[in-house]
């Protein structure tokens, strides 16, 4: 089987180059309308009792918020709890350093072979990549993951990573890139095609690697909901369990998953519970018949603790990873995942990205949002994006930020462009001046900067030669 | 569920800059149908702007000191009514949050108790009763994000629109998505905003209305702007606008 991994040569990102590319792609359009249709319509008939989700959500928040308070104290916790268990806790700042433990691991059992469920935090390690790069086979095993792998691709949304897809596209890939497959574009064989694949490779797997959906540092219990069963073969078929995990994702107590769980399923897929759920707090006992001989749990942080001590910054680190905002999101269902660049897409990607990568590159996309306060609305856990995106477009002009690679826009004249707008609106005399400038030369203003981005669509807006302000004056209205 | 004051004796109107600017008729028309209910409207000559276009720009320094001025013209204790969804939810939700934790924060916050949209004004406070003299037309109605969903107002308009007996709406199917417009947005992403507007005008031809109304003359602009520019014949109308001619029969 051919499998390969994202390519080698990176570009420099380029925000609109993506977006153009994407918007051109009227089958990416087109699937993105379909899935999303369906995706939001599941959520909202599980979701349909307002008052009750309302007053979940607010629980969801509440746990969430009290974890993060005490988030050393609850990864002290969880290590100790885990390594009672029998769980062995390794802790990584970088990237490279949560990669270089996987190594490690697999070098101690001389394992060539991973299979792997589905797991943004190994996305953000880029670790498929990585352990090619060291003649390791590492094979996606969800669905999803699994089409998009055998195309080379990353995934396209953090929930359904193969949503930009629709199945005459898989079709065409199984055809293509797995050995003596006929073409066919019927579901169920498509699913027998993968399954029949997946299958022999889980036996032969000698480690397997799973995300965590979260970690109660009560117990030392890692949490994996997953609907295809493929998480549980790769926690319990191979000898050895390797689960990463970004460091947000402890919770205090047991009696915290069950409300979390729900919100996460219904948001994500609109389901009450997802076909499988698994939790995980050992590796095999004496003289139990199955389960992983070692289980290893490797606590990422890349950038989450800088996150952390800015109370307004830190609510982004409340996210469990549902994707209910991407799938709400007018322009994520445009532009669809990729366009966006980096591993978390979306509304939650527009608020993480830069704070994980840094504004320099990145102040592009908290830009691409309209703050229609769609993501807000359904977000599980009341993040307030559209208020986190404010904010990172002012760390984009302000000299003393404090997200990396604030300020970068600093030196634009859009700054003093505001600062005259603030100057105007304090001033009647300017405003008034200004106003009637708008009705008398609109029309004859050349169709440049703002304008001519306006009116590449649209026709350009008419001032009016007589404002309101004057209007209201004229017609007696009291000014008192 | 909010608390709605008896009907005042004054009030003030907060005309909102694109209003000002480009939708003055609309304005005029918001207030004659407040003077109409026996309202003795003010209208603060010094007002401007909101700040929101800037507070979502990224410059929320510039966007306190608008904000602080408009909270000085309209100090008098009388309630404060918007002719826009999302100028309201700035005055009303945003407002206390820009000022941090500054003295002028309580300030603010008393000021956003007295902010009112304009047909949320209209239904709860002064209860107004239309006779619409107009010819049967079938319209369709855009709900504005702000409206929608900081200041919970669109089923205030659709009731202003319901007692037009004469007017039949038809909702669209994806009423609340947004528009495109999102201020800057729609200069800065150009192309995602496009695509946005384009699926909104399609939703709307659905409809087979003659006329779209609205309540945010952001997305009116964006929205007729976009739907000229295909020369698709359907107008767009603020609402305050489109219920004083109905009820003057043109």
């Amino acid at each position: 089987m051919e499998t390969k991994d994202t390519k080698r040569v990176e570009k420099p990102f380029d925000f609109k180059a993506n977006v153009i590319k994407a918007l051109g792609n009227r089958q990416l359009r087109s699937n993105l309308k379909f899935a999303m249709g369906s995706m939001t319509a599941k959520r909202k008939a599980l979701f349909s009792d307002t008052a009750a989700f309302e007053a979940l959500r607010a629980r969801g928040n509440a746990i969430r918020r009290r974890a993060l308070l005490q988030l050393p104290e609850l990864l002290e916790q969880l290590e100790r709890k885990c390594t009672e268990n029998g769980i062995t806790v390794h802790w990584a700042e970088t990237t490279d350093a949560a990669n270089e433990i996987v190594l490690g691991i697999l070098r101690d059992h001389g394992a060539t072979r991973v299979v792997k469920g589905k797991s943004m935090v190994s996305e953000e390690m880029h670790l498929n990549r990585f352990l090619g790069d060291h003649g390791i086979e590492s094979l996606e095993t969800d669905l999803g993951e699994f089409i998009i792998q055998l195309d080379g691709e990353t995934p396209s949304h953090i929930i359904v990573p193969a949503i930009h897809k629709n199945k005459q596209e898989i079709a065409r890939t199984f055809h293509e890139k797995l050995p003596d497959t006929p073409y066919t574009e019927v579901v169920e064989e498509l699913n027998a095609i993968a399954r029949k694949t997946l299958r022999k490779k889980f036996y032969e797997g000698e480690v397997g690697l799973s995300g965590v959906n979260m970690a109660v540092a009560e117990t030392g219990t890692l949490c994996l909901v997953e609907n295809e069963g493929n998480g549980r073969m790769c926690t319990t078929v191979p000898p050895v369990h390797i689960a990463v995990m970004g460091i947000e994702k402890v919770v205090e107590k047991l009696s915290d998953v069950p409300p979390l769980l729900r919100l996460l399923t219904g948001s994500a897929t609109g389901q009450l519970v997802t076909t499988y759920v698994n939790m995980i707090t050992s590796p095999r006992k004496p003289g139990e018949k199955d389960g992983p001989r070692e289980v290893h749990l490797i606590l990422l942080d890349n950038g989450r603790s800088t996150i952390l001590p800015d109370e307004k910054l830190r609510q982004t680190l409340q996210c469990i990873r549902c994707g209910t905002c991407l799938n709400h999101c007018p322009v994520y269902t445009r532009i669809g995942g990729h366009a966006y660049g980096f591993v978390y897409p979306g509304p939650i990607g527009k608020i993480l990205t830069p704070q994980m990568e840094g504004l320099d590159r990145t102040s592009a996309i908290p830009t691409a949002s309209t703050l229609c306060n769609a993501c807000e609305e359904v977000c599980p856990v009341q993040i307030p994006i559209p208020d986190l995106i404010r904010r990172l477009r002012n760390e984009s002009y302000d000299p003393d930020g404090s997200v990396c690679g604030h300020g970068v826009k600093r030196n634009l004249a859009e700054t003093a462009v505001w600062k005259a707008w603030a100057l105007v609106n304090r001033h009647r005399a300017l405003n008034a001046v200004g106003t009637r400038m708008a009705g008398i030369f609109g029309p004859m203003l050349p169709r440049i900067g703002p304008l001519a981005e306006w009116t590449r669509s649209r026709n350009r807006p008419e001032f009016a030669r007589k404002s309101l302000h004057d209007m209201a004056r004229e017609e007696g209205i009291s000014d008192e | 569920m909010r608390q709605y004051p008896p009907k005042p004796e004054k009030a003030y109107f907060f005309g909102t800059c694109l209003v000002d600017m480009a939708y003055p008729k609309a304005g005029m028309a918001a207030i004659r149908l407040m003077q109409r209910e026996g309202v003795r409207v003010i209208f603060p000559p010094e007002q401007s702007c909101c700040g929101q276009p800037a507070y979502n720009s990224g410059f929320p320094a510039e966007a306190r000191q608008v904000a602080e001025k408009q909270m000085e013209i309209f100090d008098k204790p009388y309630p404060i009514v918007v002719p826009s969804g999302s100028c309201a939810g700035m005055m009303r939700h945003h407002y206390p949050k820009i000022f941090g934790n500054s003295p002028l924060r309580a300030r603010a916050e008393a000021f956003s108790e007295r902010v009112f949209e304009w047909s949320e004004f209209l239904v709860h406070v002064l209860d107004i009763q239309l006779e619409d003299r107009g010819a049967p037309m079938t319209v369709t109605w855009h709900s504005s994000c702000h409206a929608a969903r900081e200041m919970g107002v669109i089923g205030d308009s659709k009731a202003l629109i319901r007692k037009l007996k004469n007017v039949t709406l038809v909702e669209l199917e994806n009423e609340h998505q947004c528009c495109g417009f999102g201020g800057t947005f729609s200069v800065k992403q150009p192309e995602i905003s496009e695509a946005m507007v384009e699926d909104k005008i399609e939703d709307i031809q659905q409809t087979g209305a003659a006329a779209l109304l609205g309540g945010d003359c952001g997305c009116l602009m964006n929205i007729t702007g976009a739907m000229a520019h295909r020369r698709i014949p359907i107008t767009g109308h603020h609402l305050a606008e489109f219920i004083w001619e109905r009820i003057h029969g043109d």
